[in-house]
């Protein structure tokens, strides 16, 4: 049972590699990788319902030899939410690609991000950390350039520039770290961490690092061009899942290793750095002339609401107002990655059918295709925060804790934030009521749409009426909680 | 006085230093991808002056495993940018 | 399964399913949409029925689900509740026969309808809900249900009134949220409970308790259509006659309205509202829109307008109700959310008869229309004698009560005032129009004649409606003293709240 834990990299790494390999059957290959990727991570994650967190070493050599792995509550939940958008994402992608060529290096590349994905989720040592982002930063970004165009081009170039400086700085956390405290292993680190000057660089590097990965403002400009030239069925991994892990990183890193080195200071500046995001993500999501731009600027927004409650929980004290903020976010992340993945297909859906993108002119091609537009629609909602999404509780648990603080200033900004997000989504979705029959078939293609629409179902709506577990797995089975 | 250990953990850090400012500062997509490239080699070299641990001890295998690791990883990066780079030439030649 | 639990959800399901099912029904499928509508509409009522006679026997009923740590989402079928839900259940029959004769031919009819039982659902949710967040999560969803109903025509004024109605209710949702929001920081988590909870808290909270009054009436005056947080409503006239009808008179600013008593009355308690001196604050927004709003319908030449300035006017007679304390007042305000109902869809219907029927759309077009079209001049004109308080029609009932209810406060000074105006004012801006109807000849043709007389003067669905509401509007005046009438309810209410 505890092997499922290897399956979960071990499978898209055969699949990618296998890929290359035989291209006529790759995609075959890739969806069978991935359907045991998913099998996988939820067997992983009853395990860890039932019995706890638990350690593996890999290979059974014993600790301090062996590359561990750990899964508890928190990681079993991403595990589980990146298996089940990897799979949309992969049947979506059966269809999407027109160009043989393309689909050719797609499957193994994609694979291999998944594989990284997985083993960030799960690794227990630092070492391991660093391997799995580059392999992360390297695979996306050859994704981002595969179709070959220059603006995808150069915004590939740009993100892999920038992501090498973060896996820099990274590095150079972990390299101090070795310096410092001879291991690299977690929960060694843990115990020996003190706080002093040199631990400070350390904590300094590795954040910054991640910080450039997660695309938190200042470090978010690489963003926008990345999202919005790669390929939809790309950036809907890229938005959804790649800044995902980086912020899981850090929320893993900051509220159990480096708690120490926890004051206001920190938690003010995580969350000036995401009203900052949220202002700037909503402002530009409002005047964006293209959709998958506009989905990109809103993926900056949403990070800054995540890093805001990631002050806040650094802000609070133990107890069970901060407990119920941490479900809060991951809430929160959780929907945003159902919701961003879904709205990115839906974009690619669109962009095929009209050929391009610009808002402005999409008032037909919505028309002529009501699935795709009520997909938009859930997922707008899930971006907003209405009810009934997921995101409204984590929004609710957010505004809660910063009302409870007294900081009204930050409550303002997470409104008009929120209002922003309302004015970018309806000013898209104005453009789908027009004087245009709807069509016969209500189904377009199949297996695009419907991949499309289960992961905007699930952010409004199954999200909002079954995430009441989520509060319990974190709190028995997660060392997130204090 | 100083150590061999030493200069070459200091000559690390002062490659890594000024390879970033370089990185910043430079318009040259080749620049920064070497001024990179040079910034990871200073942090192997920090990290290897780690693992040494004497004459008589063999070093240390752990920063020696990093090291080779991170060097692999900057060699793909590398490469993956400069095919990139040249795509990106070839199609838009007044790119640099 | 227990069946008296779970009633409430399944009132919500019969117009959910039906809803959802309508929008994957080919455009075509015109009877099978049909009977999904009425069918639906008719097991509401049955249901509804069934939730009167227990509530009355004072049977719990109530639906909860945990949705995440001290979030849950309740609903609950109180006094209060089964008021707004009957009034809902039974408009929603009659504008969905209305609005099938209205769209015959028009295109989207399957999205149209869907939205159209979602929006119903919403309603009915609201009306159940048994707590403030169960409240809000539907108050947002009624606001993404007619969003598309106005903006239903496509055209480029539907869109732009849409969007208008829209920056409007979503700017009001958020005030509303962090009121509730803040609220629920300082009390924890809690249901609506008849007599209010607040008071229990100790008095230093007493100034943020003020705030946050001040945050929900705003939030919720947006739908409710308190000035000054009224500007989308005339706006959303540009949508057909069916929405304009449940918008009005059901849905959207009813609930903003049935949001105002629920704070005053199951929140906050209205004793303790008035110990912070929240009814005064109340009571100025109230009475300054019956008198703006009158004021502003008296200008209004298109017919739709003038009735939107009307509905404005008329709907903060309820928030006075709320604002005066004692029962008589209580039962005026809140009777006067069945009657105001009744009598506003009557008139939207037959505005929407004179517009499908004849194109006349203006006040100045209405010459002579009584002859033309009698039987919907009549139910107007019931109807708009109810609006200015003629007895025994509804409205004098309510404007009664409220006047009492003033004396009974010894605040009459200044609401009697209001109310006799705003009854001036309402003779001012509807006798003209019924003398018109009536009295003048018309002049010229009609703009645009589509339906011919036949043996009745237009389509029976479009017909039958505004004349059943006419009639039920009249009922519940004359039949006042009967144990059905919404009067009946509404004293049971206030029974309850006032114990």
């Amino acid at each position: 049972m505890n092997d499922s834990l290897i399956w979960l990299f071990a499978a898209p790494l055969l699949a990618s590699l296998l890929s290359v390999l035989l291209p006529r059957k790759a995609v075959l290959i890739c969806l069978f990788a991935v359907s045991i990727t998913l099998i996988s991570s939820l067997i992983v994650l009853s395990t860890v319902i039932e019995s706890g967190a638990f350690y593996y070493a890999l290979s059974g050599w014993q600790t301090g030899l062996a590359i561990s792995l750990y899964v508890d509550g928190l990681s079993a939940l991403m595990l589980v939410m990146t298996a089940i958008i990897a799979t949309a994402i992969s049947i979506y992608a059966t269809a999407y690609f027109h160009n043989a060529e393309q689909q050719r290096f797609y499957w193994p590349l994609w694979m291999m991000l998944l594989c990284a994905l997985n083993v960030l989720f799960i690794a227990a040592d630092l070492f391991n950390l660093y391997v799995g982002l580059e392999l992360l930063g390297l695979t996306a970004v050859a994704l981002t350039a595969i179709d070959g165009k220059p603006e995808a081009i150069r915004a590939a170039i740009r993100y892999l520039v920038v992501g090498l400086l973060g896996s820099l700085a990274f590095l150079a956390g972990v390299s101090l770290v070795y310096t410092a405290y001879g291991t690299l292993d977690i929960a060694a680190i843990s115990e020996q961490i003190q706080v002093n000057f040199y631990s400070g660089l350390i904590v300094t590097f590795i954040t910054i690092g991640l910080i450039i990965k997660t695309a938190l403002f200042p470090m978010h400009f690489w963003l926008p061009m990345a999202h919005a030239n790669a390929p939809a069925v790309v950036s809907a991994a890229l938005s959804a899942l790649v800044i995902k892990v980086a912020f899981y990183l850090i929320i893993r890193l900051w509220l159990e290793l480096f708690s120490d080195f926890n004051n206001v200071g920190i938690s003010y500046l995580f969350s000036t750095l995401g009203a900052l995001a949220i202002l700037w993500g909503g402002w530009n999501a409002l005047h964006a002339q293209r959709l998958k731009l506009l989905a990109a600027y809103s993926t900056i927004a949403q990070i800054g609401f995540l890093f805001m409650a990631l002050g806040m929980i650094l802000l609070l004290p133990d107890g069970e107002v901060r407990n119920t903020l941490i479900g809060g976010t991951v809430i929160l992340a959780i929907t945003h990655g159902f919701a961003k993945s879904a709205l990115f297909l839906a974009a690619g859906i669109i962009q095929q059918h009209a050929g391009h993108d610009r808002i402005n002119e999409l008032s037909g091609t919505a028309q002529r295709l009501p699935i795709t537009t009520f997909t938009l629609t859930l997922a707008g909602v899930a971006l907003i925060g209405l009810p009934p999404s997921g995101a409204f509780l984590g929004k609710w648990y957010l505004i809660s804790s910063v009302v409870a603080e007294g900081l009204w200033l930050w409550v303002a900004i997470i409104l008009i934030g929120s209002l922003l997000s309302a004015a970018y989504i309806f000013r898209l979705l104005g453009h789908a009521f027009g004087r245009i029959e709807r069509p016969k078939r209500l189904l377009a293609i199949g297996r695009e749409e419907v991949p499309a629409l289960l992961l905007a179902l699930t952010a409004t709506l199954l999200l909002a009426f079954t995430a009441a577990p989520l509060w319990s797995i974190l709190e028995n089975a997660s060392g997130v909680y204090g | 006085m100083l150590s061999t250990q030493l200069i070459y953990g200091i000559a690390g850090i002062v490659l890594f230093v000024l390879s970033l400012r370089v990185a910043f500062s430079t318009e040259l997509f080749l620049r920064q991808v070497l001024a990179i490239n040079v910034a990871g080699a200073g942090l192997f070299l920090t990290l290897l002056s780690v693992a040494f641990k004497g004459l008589e001890q063999p070093a240390d295998p752990i920063p020696q495993a990093l090291v080779l690791t991170g060097i692999v990883v900057a060699f793909s990066a590398t490469a993956l940018a400069l095919a990139l780079g040249k795509k990106l030439a070839e199609n838009s030649p007044d790119e640099r | 399964m227990n069946i008296g639990n779970s009633l409430p959800v399944f009132i919500l399901l019969s117009s959910l399913i039906p809803g959802l099912i309508i929008f994957f029904l080919r455009e075509e499928s015109r009877r099978l949409r049909t009977i999904l509508n009425i069918s639906g509409a008719l097991i509401k009522l049955f249901l509804v029925a069934m939730l009167i006679w227990g509530v009355q026997q004072e049977q719990m009923f109530e639906t909860r689900w945990s949705l995440a740590p001290g979030l849950e989402f309740v609903l609950h079928a109180d006094t209060l509740s089964v008021l707004f839900v009957t009034l809902s259940s039974i408009l929603w029959l009659v504008t969905t026969i209305y609005a099938v004769g209205y769209l015959e031919g028009a295109p989207h009819r399957s999205r149209f309808f869907g939205f159209f039982s979602l929006c119903v659902t919403a309603t009915i949710g609201i009306a159940l809900a048994g707590n403030l967040l169960t409240f809000v999560v539907f108050y947002e969803l009624l606001t993404l249900a007619t969003y598309p109903l106005v903006a239903h025509r496509g055209t480029s004024d539907s869109i732009s009134g849409a969007a208008t109605y829209l920056k409007y209710t979503i700017v009001g949702g958020a005030i509303l949220l962090l009121g509730v929001i803040w609220l629920q920081t300082l009390t924890g988590p809690f249901d609506f409970v008849q007599g209010g909870i607040l008071d229990s808290l100790p008095s230093e909270l007493h100034p943020q308790l003020k705030w946050i009054f001040v945050l929900l009436i705003v939030g919720l005056g947006v739908k409710a259509a308190l000035v000054p947080f009224h500007g989308w409503l005339p706006k959303a006239m540009i949508a057909p006659a069916p929405v304009s009808a449940l918008l009005h008179a059901v849905a959207v600013v009813k609930a903003g309205a049935f949001g105002i008593i629920r704070i005053v009355y199951d929140v906050y308690g209205v004793e303790f509202a008035y110990q912070l001196g929240l009814l005064t604050f109340l009571g100025i927004a109230a009475g300054f829109t019956i008198i703006y709003g009158s004021i502003r319908a008296l200008s209004q030449d298109s017919l739709k307008k003038r009735l939107a300035y009307s509905t404005i006017s008329q709907v903060s007679y309820i928030a006075l109700g709320a604002s005066i304390l004692g029962p008589i007042a209580t039962i005026g305000g809140v009777v006067h959310l069945v009657h105001q109902g009744i009598m506003k869809i009557t008139l939207f219907l037959a505005a929407g008869n004179y517009a499908e029927t004849l194109g006349v759309h203006k006040v100045s077009e209405m010459n002579g229309v009584g002859k033309r079209m009698p039987g919907t001049t009549l139910a107007f004109t019931i109807a708009a004698l109810g609006m200015i308080g003629l007895p025994p029609i509804a409205g004098f009932v309510s404007k009664w009560y409220l006047g009492l209810g003033a004396f009974e406060a010894d605040v009459a000074e200044w609401v009697l005032p209001v109310l006799i105006i705003s009854s001036i004012l309402n003779a001012a801006y509807f006798l003209p129009i019924i003398y018109r109807a009536w009295f003048k000849t018309k002049d010229g043709e009609w703009p645009q004649e589509s339906i011919q007389a036949g043996a009745l003067e237009t389509r029976a669905t479009l017909l039958w409606p505004p004349v059943f509401t006419a009639c039920l509007a009249l009922a519940a005046g004359v039949f006042a003293g009967s144990v059905f009438s919404p009067l009946e309810w509404a004293e049971l209410i206030a029974i309850r709240e006032y114990r």
